[in-house]
């Protein structure tokens, strides 16, 4: 990899009825500014979203997929952990 | 000259601006220097072609002569175009395309501001939605010159050189004629003067950030505002106007 190439930055989108934003993909930038008007132009020419967060890649830190069977497996056989013993009354709307 | 002439005169100076610029910037489309910079210029070029589309269909309502925007904007003859002279020059390197871009877009977002509270509706209207594009385009070509400018030796003097070069085509933007008085008058157009000291302070501030200066020499070129175009805009046409005259009435 040349030394040359300008920082990888991670970019992450809210749409506009959206509560999260969504990682849409990558791209490099000099700088941060750089890079939200870089993701701008990129990544939402199709009215894809209303706010734009970018975070340099190498800032993000990531579970490692060798692990992922410890890690994610020993929750599957716990069915207690989810409430779903109780009977929800009729008037509850958003349940 | 009267009203109804002045308007089209007008509203072709705004249109071919737009229009020739984003015919340059076009040119862009595929070559830019990285990904993201080719899509960003090739949205600018279509923002602007965008802009004198709507530009071009109010001309041709007010030349009532059964003309559409298309033959406005692809069948004059060089003489006939009213662009000034900064947005036929070359596209030169990625420098000289974002200084000629920068000096256009300080004026652009000025003139947009004042335009969206002509009498004139239709100039209003224009005006205001291009306004937000325009914004974005500053934002952009601001942030280049000072990443270019406050860069590398190399980045720093080539858009030194590109500035040099350009600065003499800046003062057409603000370029007015009894076509403008006219119309100042009845309050449709905008009086180029009473922002011009804000272009400048503007450019200052920016340059100083960039550690850019502006150029001594203070000679200045126009020509463009009377369709006396410099030896580029030949050019430029033949390839703008080739489809539209190699088949003609053309649908696609």
């Amino acid at each position: 990899m040349s030394s040359n190439e300008w920082p990888l930055w991670e970019v992450f989108i809210r749409s506009k009825q959206g509560l999260s934003h969504k990682h849409v993909g990558s791209l490099r930038a000099a700088d941060a500014e750089n890079a939200i008007n870089n993701a701008r132009d990129v990544y939402t020419r199709r009215s894809e979203g209303i706010s734009i967060w970018v975070v340099e890649s190498k800032l993000v830190a990531a579970s490692d997929p060798k692990e992922a069977d410890s890690l994610f497996d020993p929750a599957d056989t716990k069915i207690y952990r989810h409430p779903t013993f109780y009977d929800v009354p009729d008037g509850i709307m958003h349940m | 000259m009267n009203k109804q002439e002045a308007i089209l005169e007008y509203t072709l100076r705004i249109a071919d601006d737009s229009l020739i610029l984003g015919h340059r910037v076009s040119e862009w489309c595929g070559h830019g220097p990285i990904l993201e910079e080719d899509i960003a210029l090739t949205n600018i070029a279509l923002d602007l072609i965008g802009q004198a589309t709507n530009f071009f269909d109010y001309a041709a309502k007010v030349q009532d002569q059964g003309k559409t925007c298309d033959d406005l904007a692809f069948l004059r003859l060089e003489r006939e175009y009213k662009n000034v002279l900064l947005v036929e020059q070359k596209n030169g390197h990625f420098g000289d395309t974002l200084a000629r871009q920068f000096f256009f877009d300080v004026f652009r977002k000025s003139y947009f501001e004042a335009l969206s509270k002509s009498a004139d509706k239709d100039l209003a209207g224009i005006a205001e939605k291009s306004l937000k594009e325009t914004k974005y385009h500053l934002k952009h070509s601001s942030e280049w010159m000072i990443r270019l400018g406050d860069g590398t030796q190399e980045s720093h003097d080539k858009i030194q050189e590109s500035v040099n070069h350009l600065w003499k085509f800046t003062d057409e933007l603000f370029f007015m004629d009894q076509v403008d008085e006219l119309l100042i008058k009845e309050n449709i157009a905008v009086d180029l003067e009473s922002f011009k000291s804000a272009w400048t302070s503007y450019i200052k501030e920016i340059f100083q950030e960039a550690t850019l200066t502006i150029p001594t020499n203070g000679w200045q070129q126009a020509g463009g505002r009377k369709g006396l175009h410099s030896e580029h805009m030949g050019y430029a046409l033949a390839e703008l106007q080739y489809m539209q005259r190699a088949y003609p009435n053309m649908q696609w």
